[in-house]
């Protein structure tokens, strides 16, 4: 090592900068190795590395100065305690002339704050003292005003992790004055002689009152730089949007961490949500939702808040419905407020209904006592007379009761002020939208409410019980008769479908296992048919319904192997094993309907190595395949390999009729991928119109669940009347991730067509690509690169995963 | 010794007509050329006769810069140009270039024909100034001349503001016009690089304001006319047709949009439109959001926004509208003020600065009874509302300017002079650099001290190279050279190639010295001593003890003798060429201390 460092030495003083660069990287990776080769002078070698880092701190060129830097982060992200003494040095870096310069310092303060944030450093020019985490914070603070918008992002997203600083030094970065508490007097006397409140600037705000006030002290010392307050105010109306996200990301944090901070920097935040950039207003409603633990809206705030409510994009109504579900409002004129503003947005977008109701119930629950004085107004009930009663399929009647019902859970005196049809309709709704509608103690329904209730905790174990139950029934009755065999399949697939509808957290599960039974139904339904008894030339018409078989369970095995998020290893073995079965079903059909053994060759040729491909990439797992339909084959196979193509169709028919039903195995956590589109609706008796030739853009939206890496797996396809399909990839920036396993797909497809006569439907549908070659666990050989092009088993294809949408299309002809 | 000299002709501790001479390294620049709005006599435009009483101003001034399009900058362009006679270049941008004509045509017309002024400039005048202006873009370094180079920074405030760098050779000076530090709805914030100007000349008007937040302006704002729009009162928002006027607008066409208001909001005279035009065309001038959407939809088609005819101002119900200009010291604004002051449900906004004199200053100051033209008394019921939107940098960002800029001094002007000698305080305290603030007509005069670049031969200074280490930025080097001045450019190399180029014959340079020495023993004997003494001392020197008994160290001779009357002392004489001077000396001194006694 030490001829290492040597070398290092000498070439650190090369002319050209490169080299000094990399040798500085190169300390940077290297530095602690240095630590354990000589053990005895530990500590010095440490400082030493540091040393000749920090010495080029003051390099004559910044890209040196910027890697110096660089390798001291290096050496920190390594687990090396930089010294205490990098902080001054760092500290006149923050007045470099070049912004990398400056951004890499930012972080080594940063770094050096985190690690020493209890030391006492002098502040320059004056004998006072503060704590070094503070002093850095105001350094820190003053970068948000750089000029370079890489620096400001680079300090606005620092400050927020700094957790530790002094509260009075939080508060300053909302107020661009200097707040008097963060100036010492320098003498007792001086203190003495007046208390002087927040500052000497006047705030514009007032006509006049700019008048330059009296000086107050020249002798005072400012504790923090007089540029560094304010820090937030600057970060959130900086010109960058993202020096503006990088704010209230750190306003965020530090909110987060105190109490007190969030309720000042509300204000702050609220006033974020008029931003002119949509991610800035998602952002800081996100945040917003992030700390609402920690305050109370007040009713102006809250009138801005809700003002985002008409926002005409989607992302930003949703996670402002989100946040409403978790704020708190101090009156009842606010939860009034919230209410009617929800209402307009469900009249203006009824798309957002689901998730309008979902914020109604959350808001109810938390304000019951607000909620009660409304509850009159609300249901527009008299105390004398009857009013007409609402109708129950208005989503807007639907949305207030499910506010009145969730509030009415809390409070047992408001279901009094309900008349009679409330009661009828809280019947129903309790029965249609269970997930929103609580039970709730009504008088004379007592028995309803508390029988439901108790019913629904445990009522999930048994349904899985059965599943696990049909399931154990299916694969232990090996050997009934081929009739016995199909019903009992054929009930336990309709059992796990319906199961499927009901519960919907073993959707996966059931439909999952469904699909492999109904492959198992389709194998021995072929396996029955009368084909193969009958002679050569009849079956020619008989043998579609065997290949049609052949050919369903290939497209069911790819839709589990792909379309279920969470499958495991072992499911994917049985999976293939199936997969080989219908292919060697395939082989059969086609041996028996053709005429001459020479296509034959190649098939049996291309199943064999198929086979053999099955081995190599499962050999783990063939132990687990006791007496199926490839543990057989494979026994069999030096025999297969040498003999005729009708041999190997006759071996591989009583292969398949011997093999036993293998047990698919439950994984833990299994999601079917499914989609939704939400627009386009389907609904337009209006065609798009535009001409022949040109293109029309037609906006999908659509939400996906489970749906793993959808940048490259989802595309939407258009199938138009002339059996003509097009298929779109959508660009990458098109998803959006709102939450775990979900996505949203947000995209313009471009329509083309010919002219046409009369306006016609097209259909837009999403598709799942996968490519076989993605799931197959590679072993070290493989990716050796023995595999020969032939045994290529990439095999590509789409699942159709959401229903079609219809949208109604009239390509006219040009006009010339 | 040079020096840079400033004189404000306007805007000296003053808000309004910004005129501003720079002498830099021989060079006379003028730095914009306003009117003022508080006058109507000769003072509303710079007294122009200071830079020569007789002459030709072209031979006087190397060139105009116009910082942005606002009259108190650029109103006193064609009389100076054409009445007063210049023929040199009017630098500015090209948004300044496109709006500036048709701001001065609106202000003849006002002055001209409303208020039949005579002996005003001309239509015609107008059009041949601006045949004279060069459009620069951002950041583009232009050479005015051999020496003069100027450079435009971006600078907010309204479309096509500039700051504008003025450099000679090193001098430089740095003029701000007005910028804005804060972005708006519109335009982007100001901002310059680290250039190390000599001279910094700021714009102050709010020397003594920190603002608060922008956001808490515009919630406010909106608060307002929303809440006299809903108790159906008319707001009137006097304006400059360009610049506030735009970020209002966009502002209230969100709000508007939003909010689903239906009342209407006007903005008055033509002239807007055809300004209008150039925002949606200058999009490269405006901020991130509008820069980023315009493809989309252009936000300055508005939709909710409608030209003002002067019937409207009588129609029953809420309205709300735009009229300029923005003080009120004339013009639409002041007819509608009229119409509508009477009304307390009717509300008037000042969203920027007025200067003292116009109706707007004595409205916001508390007036409630004004006296206007033909001793007529208009009595204000409306409300009055104050909102700085005005898009000039707080004191927080003219010191983040100052920070960014890194000037050796500061020079305040566009303010006024209270204000300014508070924030000078704050300037001299937080960057110990100097301030000035001079009045007008007074002069500031600046000494420099300019580098001058000195050309080394290549062959020196690789000879220099090659004998010592690397440079060291931080200690200073000797080096042997000789400068030669020629043509007022200077070079510097080695002697020999000064001898050929100059024709000369080199002379030798001997100093010789005697020391004497107490020493009884013979010359041979003393001089083998001063030898070995030498050799002892002078360890990476080369010393000689030569045949005829005379010591060299490198080319320095030493010889013996005996003194011709005491015999007991011996004088050494020493002798070195000029170019060994430093060795010599050193030489000289340790004799003189003596030699050591000898061991023998």
């Amino acid at each position: 090592m030490m001829p290492l460092t040597s070398c290092r030495m000498k070439h650190l003083t090369d002319t050209s900068h490169g080299v000094r660069n990399k040798c500085l990287q190169l300390l940077g990776n290297l530095g602690s190795l240095e630590k354990s080769v000589t053990k005895d002078g530990e500590g010095l070698a440490v400082r030493d590395v540091q040393k000749i880092i920090g010495d080029y701190f003051s390099d004559q060129d910044p890209r040196v100065r910027t890697a110096a830097i660089k390798a001291m982060l290096q050496l920190h992200e390594r687990g090396l305690k930089l010294h205490q003494a990098i902080y001054n040095q760092a500290c006149k870096l923050l007045s470099d002339d070049y912004e990398q310069v400056r951004s890499a310092a930012v972080q080594l303060i940063w770094v050096v704050s985190q690690l020493y944030p209890e030391s006492i450093v002098p502040i320059p020019s004056s004998n006072e003292e503060i704590r070094l985490v503070d002093d850095a914070f105001g350094k820190i603070c003053h970068m948000v005003s750089d000029g370079s918008w890489v620096v400001r992002v680079q300090a606005a997203k620092l400050l927020g992790s700094m957790e530790q600083v002094s509260s009075h030094f939080l508060e300053q970065t909302l107020d661009k004055k200097l707040m008097s508490d963060l100036r010492r007097k320098r003498t007792a006397h001086e203190r003495a002689k007046e208390l002087y409140s927040s500052g000497e600037f006047s705030s514009g705000r007032k006509w006049g009152d700019d008048a330059p006030k009296e000086e107050i002290d020249t002798g005072a010392v400012n504790l923090i730089e007089s540029g560094a307050c304010g820090a937030f105010v600057h970060g959130l109306e900086d010109e960058m949007y993202e020096v503006r996200i990088a704010a209230v990301e750190a306003l965020c944090m530090l909110a987060q961490s105190s109490p007190s901070f969030a309720e000042k920097c509300l204000d702050f935040l609220v006033d974020m949500f008029n931003d002119e950039i949509e991610e800035v207003r998602l952002q800081s409603i996100h945040t917003m939702r992030k700390i609402s633990n920690n305050i109370t809206l007040r009713e102006d705030q809250l009138d801005t808040v809700l003002a985002v409510l008409e926002d005409s994009s989607r992302d930003i109504r949703e996670a402002l419905h989100e946040l409403l579900c978790c704020t708190n409002v101090s009156t009842k004129e606010g939860i009034h407020l919230a209410l009617v503003e929800l209402l307009k947005n469900l009249t203006k977008y009824p798309t957002d209904r689901d998730s309008i109701w979902k914020c109604l119930k959350f808001l109810g629950s938390r304000h019951p006592t607000l909620v009660l004085p409304l509850v009159p107004e609300l249901l527009s009930t008299h105390p004398f007379f009857d009013t007409a009663e609402p109708d129950m399929d208005d989503p807007a009647y639907i949305a207030v009761l499910v506010l009145i019902f969730n509030a009415a859970k809390t409070c047992p005196t408001m279901p009094a002020l309900f008349s009679d049809h409330t009661f009828r309709h809280y019947a129903y709704l309790r029965d249609s939208l269970s997930h929103l509608v609580p039970a709730l103690r009504l008088p004379g329904r007592k028995l309803v409410s508390s029988a439901v209730s108790p019913s629904i905790a445990p009522h999930e174990d048994p349904s899985h019980q059965f599943l696990q139950q049909s399931l154990e029934r299916v694969y232990s009755l090996q050997h009934l008769d081929p009739q016995g065999t199909q019903e009992l399949l054929e009930f336990t697939i309709r059992d796990l479908q319906r199961l499927g509808e009901l519960q919907s957290e073993l959707a996966g599960v059931a439909d999952f296992s469904a699909t492999y039974l109904r492959c198992q139904l389709l194998l021995i339904k072929a396996l029955q048919e009368k084909l193969w008894n009958v002679a050569a030339p009849l079956y020619l018409k008989q043998s579609d319904l065997a290949s049609a078989a052949a050919k369903q369970i290939m497209e069911e095995t790819y839709k589990m192997e792909f379309m279920y998020s969470g499958v495991e290893n072992k499911q994917v073995v049985i999976i293939h094993h199936m997969r080989l079965q219908a292919k060697a079903l395939q082989l059969i059909v086609t041996a028996r309907t053709t005429r001459g053994v020479d296509p034959l060759f190649g098939m049996c040729e291309k199943f064999l190595q198929e086979v053999d491909f099955f081995q190599r990439c499962f050999i783990a797992d063939l132990p687990h395949l006791q007496d199926s339909f490839v543990d057989k084959l494979l026994d069999l196979m030096p025999r297969l390999m040498t003999s005729k193509p009708v041999e190997v169709v006759k071996i591989l028919q009583t292969m398949l009729r011997q093999s036993t039903f293998l047990h698919l195995p439950l994984p833990e956590q299994i999601h079917k991928a499914s989609a939704t589109i939400i627009e386009p609706a389907g609904e337009s008796d209006n065609p798009l119109r535009f001409t022949s030739g040109l293109v029309v853009a037609l906006d999908v939206d659509a939400t996906l669940e489970h749906v793993q890496d959808p940048q490259s797996t989802v595309k939407v396809q258009v199938l138009y009347p002339d059996g003509q399909a097009q298929m779109i990839h959508p660009k990458p920036a098109d998803f959006r991730n709102p939450g775990p396993g979900r996505h949203r797909l947000i995209t313009q497809v471009y329509l083309s067509h010919t002219a046409w006569t009369e306006p016609c439907q097209v259909e837009v549908r999403l598709l799942l690509a996968y490519n076989s070659n993605s799931r197959i666990p590679k072993s070290p050989w493989i990716e050796g690169g023995e595999v020969s092009p032939q045994v290529e088993t990439s095999i590509e294809g789409t699942i159709p995963f959401s229903k079609s949408v219809k949208v109604y299309i009239m390509p006219k002809p040009a006009r010339r | 010794m040079p020096e840079i000299r400033v004189t404000p002709l306007g805007a000296g501790q003053d808000v309004g007509r910004s005129c501003i001479l720079v002498s830099i390294a021989g060079k006379n620049v003028m730095l914009d050329c306003g009117m003022h709005m508080g006058f109507n006599d000769d003072r509303r435009f710079p007294d122009f006769s200071y830079i020569t009483r007789n002459g030709r101003l072209t031979d006087f001034l190397d060139c105009v810069i116009i910082s942005h399009f606002h009259l108190d900058h650029c109103g006193a362009l064609p009389y100076f140009s054409e009445m007063v006679g210049y023929d040199g270049p009017i630098y500015m941008t090209h948004p300044t270039q496109a709006i500036c004509p048709i701001l001065l045509e609106d202000y003849r017309k006002i002055a001209v024909d409303k208020k039949g002024e005579a002996n005003f400039f001309t239509s015609q005048m107008i059009k041949d100034c601006m045949k004279k202006v060069v459009a620069v873009h951002l950041h583009q370094t232009v050479q005015v001349d051999d020496e003069l180079e100027i450079k435009a920074y971006y600078a907010g405030h309204v479309l096509g503001a500039a700051m504008f760098q003025i450099k000679v050779g090193s001098e430089s000076v740095v003029y701000t016009g007005d910028y804005n530090m804060t972005p708006d709805r519109h335009l982007g914030a100001a901002w310059i690089d680290k250039c190390r100007p000599n001279l910094l000349i700021t714009e102050s008007t709010y020397a003594t304001t920190i603002r608060d937040s922008k956001r808490c302006r515009e919630r406010d704002f909106l608060k307002k006319v929303h809440e006299a729009v809903e108790r159906g009162g008319k707001v009137l928002i006097p304006v400059f047709a360009l610049g506030r006027a735009q970020e209002l607008c966009i502002l209230l066409e969100t709000f508007w949009e939003r909010m689903n208001l239906k009342a209407p909001i006007y903005f008055s005279t033509g002239l807007t439109e055809k300004a209008n035009h150039y925002y949606k065309l200058f999009i490269t001038w405006t901020n991130q959001k509008i820069r980023k959407t315009f493809v989309q939809r252009n936000m300055f088609e508005f939709k909710h926004i409608k030209a003002f005819d002067r019937a409207f101002a009588d129609n029953p119900g809420p309205m709300v509208v735009f009229a300029t200009p923005g003080m009120l010291h004339a013009g639409q604004s002041l007819q509608i003020f009229r119409k509508w002051a009477g009304n307390e449900k009717n509300m008037v906004i000042m969203p920027g600065y007025c200067v003292q004199g116009t109706v707007g200053h004595k409205i916001l100051s508390g007036q409630r009874k004004l006296e206007m033209e033909g001793r007529q008394v208009l009595e204000v019921k409306m409300q009055v509302e104050y909102m700085s939107f005005s898009a000039h940098a707080d004191a927080k960002g003219i010191m983040q300017l100052v920070g960014q800029a890194e000037p050796e001094s500061v020079l305040l002007v566009h303010g006024e002079a209270k204000k300014m000698e508070f924030l000078k305080q704050k300037i001299e305290q937080e960057f110990r650099v100097n301030c000035y603030m001079p009045a007008n007509g007074e002069t500031v005069t600046l000494p420099t001290s300019p580098s001058i670049p000195v050309g080394i031969s290549l062959g020196l200074l690789k000879r220099e190279m090659a004998q010592g280490l690397l440079p060291d930025a931080k200690k200073p080097r000797l080096l042997h050279g000789t400068l030669i001045m020629k043509d007022s450019n200077f070079r510097l190399v080695s002697s020999e190639q000064a001898l050929k180029e100059l024709g000369l014959a080199e002379h030798q340079l001997r100093f010789t010295c005697r020391v004497h020495l107490h020493d009884p023993r013979k010359e041979q004997e003393t001089a083998m001593r001063v030898y070995s003494h030498l050799k002892s001392v002078l360890k990476d020197h080369c010393v000689q003890h030569l045949p005829d008994g005379s010591v060299t160290v490198e080319s320095i001779l030493i010889q013996a003798a005996a003194h011709s009357e005491d015999p007991g002392t011996k004088v050494l004489l020493v002798s070195w060429t000029y170019q060994d001077e430093e060795l010599g000396s050193y030489l000289t001194s340790l004799l003189k201390k003596g030699l050591p006694q000898a061991s023998s």
